[in-house]
C-alpha cells in the first residue's frame, strides 16, 4: 500500500473583493493524518479546502502533495488523484448508482470494483441499478463517498459531507468514514462547522476564523483549553450540552 | 385539377429535402454556438441577440434578402433557388436551439458540475458524459419548434425560386383555386405535425432514459424522410427536365402547354412555379430550370437594362443574340402573341374623363389612382413611361395581379397596367389607352431553352410546334378560361384547350 500523501499550504491567501477568504495561511499536514477543519460559515474554511484540487485557484501561495505544486500540470489529471465529497452530493442524476461509482474508470482510470466500493460504504449491492433519485439522502451520501474512493485516491477531502443528513445517519456515517480512512490509510481533510464531529472523528481540529488558522490542536488539547479563546468558545457549546444531558440523566 | 394533386409527391420531397436540411444546419450552427454561450456569458448575450433579432424579420423578408447578399458574391454562389432558401431557414431554425441549449446548460446543477469537475473530468468529458445528456431533452424541444417553424417558413422558398409545398398555394392564389391552396396548408401543416409528433416521441425517450424509443423514433424518422425524398432520385437522370413558370396564368398554361408536348417526347417533367421576373431567367441560366416563357421587352430593360425602344422584330433579335452571347441562353422562337403591358382604365371611366391616350392620362393623373402588380412600379418600364409622358398620380397602390383587376372593377383604383394577352381586358369592358410616343417596348412571348438543352435536338423539335402558334386572340381565350369567376378551368385544362387550337406552322419554303 503506497503511503498516504503529505500536504502543504505556504502562505496561501484568497481574496474575494475586498475580504481576505483565506489570509496567508501556512500549514503541513503529514500524512496519514484525519484533520477537521472548522469555524464558523464565512471563516474561509471551504475555500482552504478547495484549493487542494484547484475547484478554487488561490490570489498567493501554494499548496503541494508530497512536495509537488498541485497548480503544475493539468486540474482534472490532480483531481482524479484526491477523493472529494460535497454537502449536495452531486450524483449523475442519469445515471444509475453503479454507473455514478464506476465514473472514475469511465474517464480514463483503472477499472472499479462496484460491488467492492458498495460494500466500503455498507450499500447493499441490489442498490446498483437504481437512480439517485429512488436512495435516501444517507444512501446518496455513502454513494458519493463510494465514488470518491473508487479512483484509488489516497488523500480524501470531504465539505461539509454529513450537513444535510438526519443526527443518527450522521454518526454512522462519520464512524465509517473513520474507519475507512484506517484501513485505507488515507489522508483526510473533514470540513464542519460542528466541532462535536470534528473532535469525535479527527486526530487533529484545525479552528479558522476570518481567514486565519486560530487554533491547531489535538481534540485533547482542545477539550483541556489550549485551544485558545476562539476554539474555547466552540467547545464550550457540546460540553454544556453533555453536561445539561448528563444532569437530566442523573435527575431522572 | 387531379393534375395538380400529382405534383405532391415531388413538391413533398423537395420541401423535406429543404426544411430539414435548414433544420440540420441549424442544429449544427447551434449546438456548439449554445456550449460557447453557455460558459461565456458576453457571447450568450451577442448570439442569442442577433438570433432574437432574426426572428423578428419576417420569414418572406429574410429569403428576399438572401438574393442581393448572395449577388454580391458575383456568381460564385447561385443567388436563386435552394441556396437563399437553404440560408434563410437555418437561421431561423437557429434561434429556438441555441436559447433551449443555454436556458439547460446554464440552468444545471451546479452540485452535479461540481461533482463532474471534482471527480476530475476534462471539459470535453463533462459536456460528453453529463452536460449533454442532461441537457438532450430540453435541446430536443428547441429542435421541434424549430422543425415546425422550418417546414412552415419553407412554403415561402416558392418566392425566390425554391420548390416546396408553398407553389400549390401560390399558383392556387394566384388562380383563385382555393382548393389548391388548402391542398398546399394542409400537406405542409401535416408534414410539420408528423415530424413534430415523431421529435416530441425523441423527446420523451429522452427525459424518460428509454433507448428503445428514442432509437425507435429516429429510425421512424430516418424512414420517413427516405420515403418523402424517394420521388428524388426516381426525377434524376438526364430524362427528367424542369419547365419555370412566372406567377401568372398565362405562365401556368403556357408550361402546362411545353410540360405536355415535352412528356409525349418521351421526358420526365417536372414543374417550377410562381418564380419571380428576375428569379426566372437567372434560373434558367444556371440550369435550374430547362426551359420557360419570357417576354422580349421585359428582358431587353430588366435583364439587358436597354433605355431604348426600337421596333418589336429588332428586341427580339437583340435579346436572341444577347442571350446566346452572355448566357448561352437559346431563344427558340417568339410564340406568336405580344404581352404587353398596357395601361388599362375601366371603359365608363375613360369615357366620361375623355381618355384614350396615356398622354390623356398624364393630364388627369394627379386626382386618379394607380393600381398595379408587385414588380411594375420597381421595373425600368414604368420609369420609361413616367419620364417620358410625366405621369403623377394621386396614389399607388401594388397588388398581386388577380387582385389588380379586382381593384380596377371595384374602383379602388382608377388605371392599372393591364396585359395585353389577358382576357379580362375583354371580358371586363377595359378600355386600354394608346402609347402615342412609344414608350413601352414590345413584349413578344419568346421560348427560351437554358444552355443545357440549347443543343437537345429532340428537346427542340418537341417544342417548335410552339412557335409561332399561339395568337392573342388565343391566348386571351385561355388565359380567360383560367381567370374568370364562373366555370373556371385549371390551367392544366386550359393547355389542352389551347393545345387543340395551335395555328398550323407556315409552310416551309
Amino acid at each position: 500500500m503506497p503511503a498516504p500523501p503529505c500536504l502543504a499550504f505556504e502562505g496561501l491567501t484568497k481574496a474575494y473583493g475586498g475580504t481576505r477568504a483565506v489570509d496567508d495561511v501556512t500549514l503541513a499536514i503529514p500524512g496519514g493524518q484525519f484533520v477537521a477543519l472548522v469555524g464558523q460559515s464565512g471563516s474561509g474554511k471551504s475555500t482552504l479546502l478547495k484549493t487542494i484540487n484547484r475547484l478554487i485557484v488561490p490570489d498567493a501561495g501554494r499548496v503541494t502533495i508530497d512536495g509537488a505544486d498541485v497548480g503544475d500540470g493539468p486540474a482534472p489529471h490532480l483531481r482524479r488523484r484526491i477523493g472529494y465529497v460535497f454537502q449536495n452530493v452531486g450524483l449523475f442524476p442519469h445515471l444509475t448508482v453503479a454507473e455514478n461509482i464506476a465514473m472514475p474508470q469511465r474517464i480514463g482510470g483503472a477499472p472499479v470494483d462496484v460491488g467492492g466500493r458498495l460494500d466500503q460504504v455498507e450499500l447493499p449491492h441490489d442498490l446498483a441499478d437504481r437512480s439517485p433519485a429512488q436512495l435516501s439522502g444517507g444512501q446518496r451520501q455513502r454513494v458519493g463517498i463510494a465514488r470518491a474512493l473508487a479512483g484509488e485516491a489516497k488523500l480524501l477531502l470531504m465539505d461539509e459531507p454529513f450537513g444535510a443528513l438526519d443526527p443518527v445517519t450522521r454518526d454512522a456515517l462519520g464512524r465509517r468514514v473513520r474507519g475507512l480512512h484506517d484501513e485505507l490509510g488515507l489522508t483526510t481533510i473533514l470540513v464542519t462547522h460542528d466541532i462535536a464531529e470534528a473532535l469525535l472523528l479527527a486526530d487533529r481540529v484545525l479552528v479558522m476564523d476570518a481567514g486565519r488558522i486560530v487554533a491547531d490542536a489535538t481534540p485533547a488539547e482542545l477539550l483541556a483549553g489550549k485551544g485558545g479563546p476562539v476554539a474555547d468558545a466552540l467547545v464550550a457549546v457540546p460540553r454544556e450540552q453533555a453536561r445539561a444531558l448528563a444532569a437530566i440523566e442523573g435527575g431522572g | 385539377m387531379s393534375d395538380a394533386f400529382t405534383r405532391i409527391p415531388d413538391l413533398l420531397s423537395a420541401h423535406v429535402l429543404l426544411s430539414l436540411s435548414a433544420l440540420a444546419l441549424g442544429i449544427v450552427i447551434a449546438l456548439p454556438l449554445a456550449v460557447w454561450s453557455a460558459r461565456h456569458p458576453a457571447v450568450a448575450r451577442v448570439a442569442l441577440g442577433l438570433a432574437s433579432l432574426v426572428q423578428t424579420i419576417p420569414a418572406l423578408a429574410l429569403l428576399a434578402l438572401f438574393y442581393p447578399l448572395l449577388l454580391a458574391t458575383g456568381g460564385a454562389l447561385p443567388a436563386l433557388g435552394f441556396l437563399p432558401a437553404l440560408l434563410a431557414l437555418t437561421l431561423y431554425a437557429v434561434l429556438p436551439i441555441l436559447r433551449n441549449g443555454v436556458t439547460g446548460l446554464t440552468g444545471l446543477d451546479p452540485a452535479v458540475i461540481e461533482a463532474a469537475d471534482g471527480v476530475g473530468m476534462t471539459r470535453a468529458q463533462r459536456l460528453r458524459l453529463v452536460e449533454a445528456p442532461l441537457v438532450a431533452p430540453i435541446v430536443m424541444a428547441g429542435i421541434r419548434t424549430a422543425a415546425v417553424w422550418t417546414i412552415g417558413a419553407a412554403t415561402l422558398s416558392t418566392t425566390v425560386g425554391a420548390a416546396s409545398l408553398g407553389d400549390l398555394i401560390f399558383a392556387g392564389l394566384q388562380t383563385q383555386n382555393w382548393s389548391l391552396v388548402l391542398v398546399g396548408c394542409i400537406a405542409a401543416a401535416g408534414l410539420a405535425m408528423a415530424v413534430d409528433l415523431i421529435l416530441a416521441a425523441v423527446e420523451h425517450g429522452l427525459a424518460k432514459r428509454r433507448r428503445w424509443q428514442v432509437r425507435g423514433a429516429i429510425v421512424a424518422l430516418v424512414a420517413g424522410i427516405a420515403l418523402a425524398l424517394a420521388p428524388l432520385w426516381a426525377a434524376g437522370g438526364a430524362g427528367t427536365v424542369t419547365v419555370g413558370a412566372k406567377g401568372f396564368s398565362e405562365q401556368y398554361i403556357l408550361a402546362k402547354l411545353i410540360g405536355d408536348r415535352l412528356d409525349a417526347a418521351g421526358y420526365r417533367v417536372r414543374y417550377r412555379e410562381g418564380l419571380g421576373s428576375a428569379v426566372a431567367f437567372e434560373a434558367l441560366a444556371s440550369g435550374d430550370i430547362d426551359v420557360y416563357v419570357d417576354y422580349s421587352g421585359t428582358l431587353w430593360t430588366n435583364q439587358m437594362q436597354r433605355k431604348d425602344v426600337p421596333p418589336r422584330a429588332a428586341i427580339v433579335r437583340g435579346v436572341t443574340d444577347w442571350a446566346r452571347r452572355e448566357h448561352g441562353v437559346r431563344l427558340l422562337g417568339s410564340l406568336g402573341f405580344e404581352n404587353a403591358y398596357a395601361f388599362a382604365m375601366r371603359g365608363d371611366r375613360a369615357r366620361v374623363l375623355g381618355i384614350a391616350s396615356i398622354a390623356d392620362l398624364a393630364r388627369a393623373a394627379p386626382r386618379l389612382r394607380l393600381g398595379t402588380d408587385v414588380e411594375f412600379l420597381e421595373r425600368p418600364e414604368w420609369r420609361s413611361v413616367r419620364d417620358a409622358y410625366g405621369l403623377r398620380f394621386a396614389a399607388a397602390n401594388a397588388y398581386h395581379p388577380t387582385f389588380m383587376y379586382r381593384a380596377l372593377s371595384s374602383g379602388r383604383a382608377d388605371v392599372i397596367p393591364a396585359f395585353s394577352s389577358d382576357g379580362r381586358i375583354a371580358a371586363d369592358r377595359l378600355t386600354v389607352l394608346a402609347d402615342p410616343k412609344g414608350a413601352l417596348p414590345g413584349y413578344d412571348a419568346v421560348l427560351l431553352l437554358s444552355p443545357a438543352r440549347a443543343g437537345d435536338a429532340k428537346f427542340a423539335a418537341a417544342l417548335r410546334p410552339l412557335i409561332g402558334a399561339i395568337p392573342v386572340e388565343t391566348m386571351r381565350e385561355a388565359n380567360l378560361q383560367v381567370d374568370r369567376d364562373t366555370d373556371k378551368q385549371s390551367p392544366e385544362a386550359a393547355a389542352r384547350w389551347l393545345a387543340g387550337r395551335l395555328r398550323r406552322p407556315p409552310a416551309s419554303p
